[in-house]
């Protein structure tokens, strides 16, 4: 009774304080513009099958993706067990699904050798963190939390498995030394292994091994959803929606701003009724991007869907050439600017109030923005589709367009297609002369 | 040229629709070394019977590097004048040897009220010889000869065109041989995202001389390019190289109009 109840306790807590994160996190979202939703569902459903269900775009890098696909195979699967812990859990039952019989045993074997897999994947991807010295896990924008975190989860993930096995072993023992309240339910393919280091435990030492495991799997995986959402592991739930909402137009096509497009047409056509007539709920929005209020909520999404994988960096051709530009701390930067508004309006009653920083400049330097060449290398390498490309170009854009600043050149290629129509300084009329010569 | 190049104001005078207009670009028609991919093309469509014309003067940038950098008034301003233009001619169909111009007008014009059949020209040039109407032999012979194929971003991973250029590149009986970084997966040159008329930021490295590198791995004779930008950036990479005895930078249209001895 006290272990039901404690149960619903540790439950509710954990319910509690994702809900309350989850909410943070959703409400920090919508703080982005509204964007149009192009295309048809179809298109889209089929790209969140393809990309996020399917990890279509994992498989460019082989090793990595049959590791990830361990883990995130076995993160799915194993959640079967968890309906059965909870169900345990709250009625203070045993196994509870055991009498599936011979489908049951498969299904705990199965879960076995996933849990295997998954510590080895989780083992070989700390080694590549820490070990290998991969260049785009020692890159500057993970240094501190970043780092920290991706190997924390990883320790997570072996630790709850580790103690699935365990559990599963004493279980196991129990199970053959008759013990009343251990029927005999599953099969140990891997735990079996497991099993000879808890040889010679008393019947009292293994049940409280068995339950010790069954406590320790379990508030490891609420805190984990907890912890989640403080974490890059969050892609394990926005990956989903980020890649059914992600981009399906090529991948050159930029958009065309609609406010830029009303103030064009008005200089444009000298029939159009002067600026002071538009009705003032068409007052244009800031051109471009300064801070995180000036990107769409699909933005701000990919933001908190990036897992600093790192591809899109290491795919980057500034980036390979030693310039500052890195996609992934694009991404990253708008997220952490994202948190502290998100985190300074907690404060302020839910109201934005300036805090003197932007996430141009205070996060993302010119310097960084202007080494983009625009080739979607990033986007391409992208598991989850998200892109930096475009948070890049609304960046320079308000620095154009509203701050009039750019690269010298920059402005005078601007100056030269204004004046004679291309970006050098070239007579519109020696256009056709290569035909001549 | 030793053919006349109509412009679209002269077919109209004549009160002629050209099928096609090719549209020509900025470094088309200033670049000394673009001009000669131009005339490439010119020749390869005049050869092949294509009804085109060229706007001229009548021509302006795209806007693309102007959108590239930010600059989204003047993209629309250029955008919309160009559309103007276009629909006084009533284009349908436009050929482009830039992918930028290519990308600009086929992806980006249509929600500005420009909608055209816009199509790059090794997709042309592809078509033309699946079509019977365009024949390789006969020129210089390309047998024996290693040629690698550097995708353009625009035109790659922009725009998913990555088999037109190899299918045409084929037909030149000479071996196509792949960088490691191909397709999807191909380097920049550095020039895109308006980097052409700009320095580099600070770095340890060229754009253009890490991508040189993956072509010079597989010991091409000729580096194929589809794109006036990547072929001046490919070109300046040979050269710093030294390699420029040994491996020439050429347009797809080059290659095919040599060996049609065009």
């Amino acid at each position: 009774m006290i272990a039901q109840a404690s149960f619903l306790i540790l439950l509710t807590i954990a319910g509690f304080l994702a809900w309350k994160r989850f909410r943070f996190v959703r409400r920090n979202i919508l703080i982005g513009r509204d964007t149009p939703i192009t295309g048809n569902a179809k298109d889209r459903w089929k790209t969140m099958l393809l990309v996020a269900l399917g990890q279509g775009k994992m498989f460019s890098r082989p090793l990595a993706a049959v590791m990830h696909l361990f883990i995130y195979v076995g993160f799915v699967i194993i959640n079967i067990e968890v309906i059965e812990i909870l169900i345990d859990g709250i009625f203070g039952t045993h196994r509870i699904l055991s009498f599936m019989g011979g489908l049951y045993d498969v299904l705990i074997g199965s879960f076995e050798i996933l849990a295997l897999l998954v510590i080895v994947a989780c083992v070989v991807f700390l080694a590549r963190r820490n070990v290998l010295h991969l260049l785009r896990f020692r890159q500057r924008e993970l240094e501190g939390w970043p780092r920290t975190d991706a190997n924390v989860i990883l320790i997570i993930e072996i630790l709850l498995m580790s103690a699935f096995l365990t559990m599963n072993a004493a279980d196991g023992l129990l199970q053959m030394s008759g013990h009343v309240h251990y029927h005999d339910a599953g099969s140990f393919p891997v735990s079996r292994f497991v099993m000879p280091g808890l040889d010679g435990l008393s019947e009292g030492a293994l049940v409280a091994v068995e339950r010790f495991c069954w406590w320790f799997h379990i508030a490891g995986i609420l805190a984990f959803i907890v912890y989640l959402t403080y974490s890059k592991h969050l892609h394990i739930i926005l990956a989903f929606p980020n890649t059914w909402y992600s981009k399906l137009e090529p991948a050159g096509t930029f958009t065309n701003l609609d406010s830029v497009t009303r103030e064009v047409k008005l200089m444009l056509d000298p029939q159009a009724n002067p600026p002071s007539a538009a009705p003032a709920s068409d007052t244009p929005q800031r051109f471009g991007a300064r801070d995180v209020f000036d990107l769409s909520w699909v933005q701000l999404m990919n933001a908190y869907s990036c897992t600093e994988c790192g591809r899109c960096t290491s795919e980057c051709p500034a980036n390979q050439t030693g310039k500052l530009l890195s996609p992934r701390k694009i991404m990253m930067d708008t997220r952490d600017r994202l948190e502290e508004v998100g985190a300074c309006m907690d404060q302020h009653g839910g109201v934005w109030q300036d805090d003197g920083k932007s996430l141009l400049r205070d996060y993302i330097t010119e310097e960084e923005l202007w080494a983009c060449t625009t080739c979607n290398a990033c986007t391409q390498a992208c598991p989850v589709n998200i892109n930096p490309m475009e948070i890049i170009v609304d960046l320079r854009r308000y620095l154009i367009m509203e701050e009039s600043k750019s690269p010298e050149s920059i402005t005078s290629m601007f100056n030269n297609i204004e004046n004679n129509g291309a970006p050098w300084a070239m007579s519109p009329a020696e256009r056709g002369s290569w035909a001549v010569g | 040229m030793e053919f006349k190049v109509r412009t679209m104001a002269e077919c109209m005078a004549a009160g002629e629709t050209p099928e096609i207009l090719f549209w020509v670009g900025c470094a088309g028609s200033f670049d000394d070394r673009a001009r000669k991919i131009t005339k490439a093309v010119a020749r390869i469509l005049h050869h092949c019977g294509v009804s085109f014309a060229i706007l001229g003067q009548e021509e302006t940038c795209t806007g693309d590097p102007a959108k590239r950098a930010g600059n989204e008034f003047l993209f629309q301003m250029m955008a919309m004048q160009n559309i103007q233009v276009l629909e006084g001619y009533q284009v349908k169909k436009i050929v482009t040897a830039c992918p930028h111009c290519f990308n600009t007008l086929k992806n980006e014009y249509p929600g500005l009220g420009g909608h055209y059949e816009v199509v790059h020209h090794t997709q042309l040039i592809n078509s033309l010889i699946q079509d019977g109407k365009l024949s390789v032999a006969g020129g210089e012979s390309f047998r024996g000869k290693r040629i690698t194929f550097h995708d353009p971003c625009y035109l790659g991973r922009g725009n998913n065109v990555y088999e037109a250029p190899r299918e045409v590149l084929v037909k030149l009986d000479a071996e196509l041989v792949e960088m490691k970084r191909c397709r999807s997966n191909g380097l920049c040159c550095g020039a895109g995202g308006a980097q052409m008329f700009k320095e580099a930021e600070k770095g340890n490295k060229e754009v253009n001389i890490e991508r040189t590198e993956d072509a010079l791995e597989v010991k091409p004779h000729f580096i194929a390019t589809g794109c006036p930008f990547c072929n001046t950036m490919m070109t300046d990479g040979v050269k710093h190289f030294e390699k420029e005895g040994e491996i020439q930078v050429k347009d797809i249209a080059e290659l095919i109009a040599e060996a049609a001895e065009l």
